[in-house]
């Protein structure tokens, strides 16, 4: 009787092991990464980020480094896993490629750097790491990246119907009328973190936080940036609404040439609102406007 | 301290390295295998105060150093870019203003320095005999206060006042560069004293000796004859003073795409060593100043091999220039500057960097060359003595490091160097050949943004061919050394 009970038992817990082994093997490929033919692994990631970022983004990834404090714009906290850039509708996790993307081209204005220097292996095993942080990753799949239209020709027209959707969609609120960044809800806008965070300036900016290009514009205020207020307008502006309003945001950027620019600035009523735009006078202060 | 008895010191030398090689290994087999840093014991109390860098930007110093003072690739093109991380947050207006960008470095030490054949006073008379001295004690080096930064966006600087161990400054660094010129990272101008873009920095060096603390491939000059030189000092009698591990003083153009694979430089220098007022000795003159400019070129190429990362192979050539004999004198002393009969040298490199995984290696092969009146500390003026002729040498690098952890860096070198041509070719074929042995290890107890610290040990060991300064036998000098290295 007691040999039948022990050799249960055993069976039991056999039985028990194989059939979590999947279980164990998923949440291993979970934590891999994938970004085209690179596989990142968490343990090599690990001494990674050990040698990278922890200062900022603190031992347990919550973004509690001993630097916090002194930064203004906080440190993500990977155990929350809310992230800006994102290709993937609002709420959702990111993609592995939308992860190294923000690796590789860093986030302009705050303290996060490009690490372009790093390898694509090391790009990749950082983030199998830094999504070991949160369980969010093992509850949840990335969402589905937004497909992006081909951008359609550039024309005033294009021009002048994202002006007006600015106007309709009050882009104008938090952004300002001249996009500086200034409008009227600006100084009471907070993140997740309860700190107070400013609207982008196009007047002062070439880049934005999650890249450079008319497709990464488009892609901004589609999926919107997750723990900011800039919410994702995906549900209320149609694709080639919204390259009309990438090519109005455009001609927002006085001080970075770009096609949109040059040809809002052949009208004349956009050549005399560049012109009121652009900032002027010398580096001593004289003639400042 | 001083011994002058030969042999006396064999057995406690003998007691010392095993002393190191058993703290080596303990140290190696206890860290190998240790968890990474985030697992090894931080300082209860974080300590606030910052090196420049990781003060400004909030960085680990391992973000930059593969362990400090040496480079990372991110370090590099940190450094590249003009001390920039480039999102727009780099120049002072946006740092708290309480930031100072200035930090200092000094290492207390024991060290143990031992040569077996120095020239001193004998039987025969001053000067005349030889001894085997050996030195031991407590002793700290030299201090650097390091000032480095930007001044506004593209425009960075870096200024190192630097002492001997008694105090006494010099300027080690001062210059200012215009960064991304055009908007272009392959426009940067640089002028004022600076280290050469060498691949493998002298100034980055991990090991701290008194044999090991340069690159002997760097500083060597050929030996014009058996006895030419005392204690390894150059006499006043040899024409010249180089070493391209030396910072020199002029305006470098230095280019490099985006993520810092490609780098290039071209420099204009001052054919003076990087010594100020135009004098060859820190402004207090000795030997002959020229007006003549030097070239130094260096380019690189990193790629990419599968998992094992980065891999970096590049080449350098300085092209220089030394003046043989005084256009004017005063009072008899040559005026600093001014001495003409210029006579050319070259020294030309190549360098491997290659990473495997916690392992890297470089390597180096280096070869130089100097003019016959150089060579034989001959006037341009004057017909070259029988049998000179222009000494020629190649020499060869091969260093390791073992980075088991950011924590921990073990480190081996060997230097090589082969004399090809003598000055004189009645001087024997292998005069002032010389081999140097390194091997050490650095560790660093904590990691932080706000402060360095190592606890630095080391073994080296210097062979030079006939160049006893009496008796032209071989020279042996080698240098232990046990110390904290910080920075704050």
């Amino acid at each position: 009787m007691r040999t039948v009970t022990t050799k249960s038992i055993r069976i039991f817990l056999a039985v028990l092991a194989v059939s979590f082994l999947p279980a164990l093997a998923t949440a291993q490929q979970q934590m891999e990464s994938h970004v085209g033919k690179l596989t990142g692994h968490p343990d090599a990631g690990k001494q990674l980020y050990f040698r990278y970022c922890w200062g900022c983004h603190g031992f347990r990834g919550d973004g509690t480094g001993e630097n916090a404090p002194y930064l203004n714009i906080l440190p993500r906290n990977f155990v929350a896993a809310t992230f800006k850039c994102r290709s993937t509708p609002t709420g959702t996790l990111p993609t592995d490629q939308d992860l190294y993307n923000t690796i590789e081209r860093g986030i302009v204005n705050s303290n996060m750097p490009s690490w372009i220097t790093l390898t694509g292996q090391n790009r990749a095993d950082l983030i199998a790491f830094i999504k070991t942080f949160s369980p969010r990753w093992l509850a949840e799949k990335p969402g589905e990246p937004l497909h992006i239209p081909a951008e359609p020709k550039l024309t005033l027209d294009s021009i002048n119907r994202g002006k007006a959707l600015f106007q309709k969609l009050e882009c104008w609120k938090c952004h300002g009328q001249e996009g500086r960044g200034d409008g009227p809800s600006a100084s009471t806008l907070t993140d997740n973190n309860d700190q107070p965070i400013r609207p982008y300036n196009f007047a002062a900016g070439s880049r934005f936080k999650c890249g450079s290009t008319n497709e990464d514009l488009y892609k901004i205020f589609n999926t919107g940036l997750d723990g900011t207020p800039m919410p994702s307008f995906a549900d209320v502006v149609k694709p080639d609404e919204a390259w009309d309003l990438v090519h109005f945001l455009r001609t927002l950027q006085v001080t970075h040439k770009s096609p949109e620019l040059t040809m809002w600035k052949s009208t004349k009523e956009g050549a005399e609102q560049v012109a009121a735009k652009m900032p002027s006078g010398t580096p001593t202060g004289s003639g400042v406007r | 301290m001083n011994e002058r008895t030969p042999g006396i010191a064999k057995n406690q030398l003998s007691w010392l390295v095993s002393c190191l090689l058993l703290s080596f290994i303990f140290l190696a087999l206890v860290l190998a295998d240790s968890p990474p840093a985030n697992a090894l014991p931080f300082p209860a109390v974080k300590v606030r105060p910052l090196p420049a860098f990781a003060r400004k930007y909030g960085m680990p110093c391992s973000a930059c150093h593969l362990g400090w003072p040496m480079l990372s690739p991110f370090g590099q093109a940190f450094k590249d870019n003009g001390y920039q991380l480039g999102n727009d947050r780099d120049a002072p207006i946006y740092q708290d203003p309480g930031y100072w960008p200035v930090t200092f470095r000094i290492t207390p030490i024991w060290h143990r320095d031992s040569t077996n054949r120095v020239q001193v006073d004998g039987p025969d008379g001053l000067n005349a005999d030889e001894a085997k001295v050996t030195t031991h004690g407590f002793d700290w080096s030299g201090l650097d206060f390091h000032a480095a930064g930007t001044l506004a966006k593209n425009i960075s600087f870096y200024v190192l006042p630097s002492s001997d161990n008694t105090g006494a400054f010099h300027f080690e660094s001062v210059w200012g560069r215009l960064d991304n010129l055009f908007g272009s990272s392959w426009f940067n101008i640089k002028m004022g004293k600076f280290e050469l873009d060498n691949l493998l920095s002298e100034k980055r060096i991990l090991t701290l000796t008194s044999v090991a603390g340069t690159y002997a491939n760097y500083h060597f000059q050929p030996l014009v004859s058996p006895g030419s030189r005392a204690n390894g000092a150059i006499l006043a009698t040899e024409g010249y003073s180089f070493g391209i591990g030396d910072n020199q003083v002029g305006v470098e153009w230095m280019g490099h795409s985006k993520d810092d694979r490609t780098r290039v430089s071209a420099s204009l220098l001052n054919s003076n060593d990087g010594n100020p007022s135009f004098s060859s000795n820190n402004g207090a003159g000795g030997l002959l100043t020229g007006r003549a400019y030097d070239g130094f070129f260096a380019a690189s190429q990193a790629f990419e091999v599968g998992s094992l990362g980065l891999q970096r192979v590049g080449g350098f050539a300085y092209l220089g220039q030394a003046p043989t004999f005084p256009q004017y004198t005063q009072g008899g002393t040559p005026i600093d500057g001014t001495s003409i009969g210029n006579k050319s040298f070259y020294r030309l490199g190549l360098i491997g960097q290659w990473y495997l995984k916690k392992v890297d290696v470089t390597t180096m092969y280096f070869h130089g060359w100097d003019s016959g009146f150089l060579g034989s500390n001959t006037p341009a003026n004057v017909a070259l003595p029988i049998g000179a002729q222009s000494p020629t040498w190649n020499g060869g690098l091969f260093e390791t490091h073992y980075t088991p952890n950011p924590q921990l860096v073990l480190i081996n070198r060997y230097e090589i160097i082969r004399m090809s041509r003598q000055a004189f070719a009645t001087n024997p074929s292998n005069f002032g050949d010389t081999d140097v042995l390194t091997f050490g290890y650095r560790y660093y107890p904590f990691i932080s943004t706000r402060a360095g610290f190592a606890f630095h040990n080391e073994y080296a060991i210097e062979w030079v061919r006939g160049a006893a300064p009496v008796t032209g036998s071989n020279l042996a000098t080698s240098s232990l050394l046990i110390g904290f290295d910080f920075d704050f």
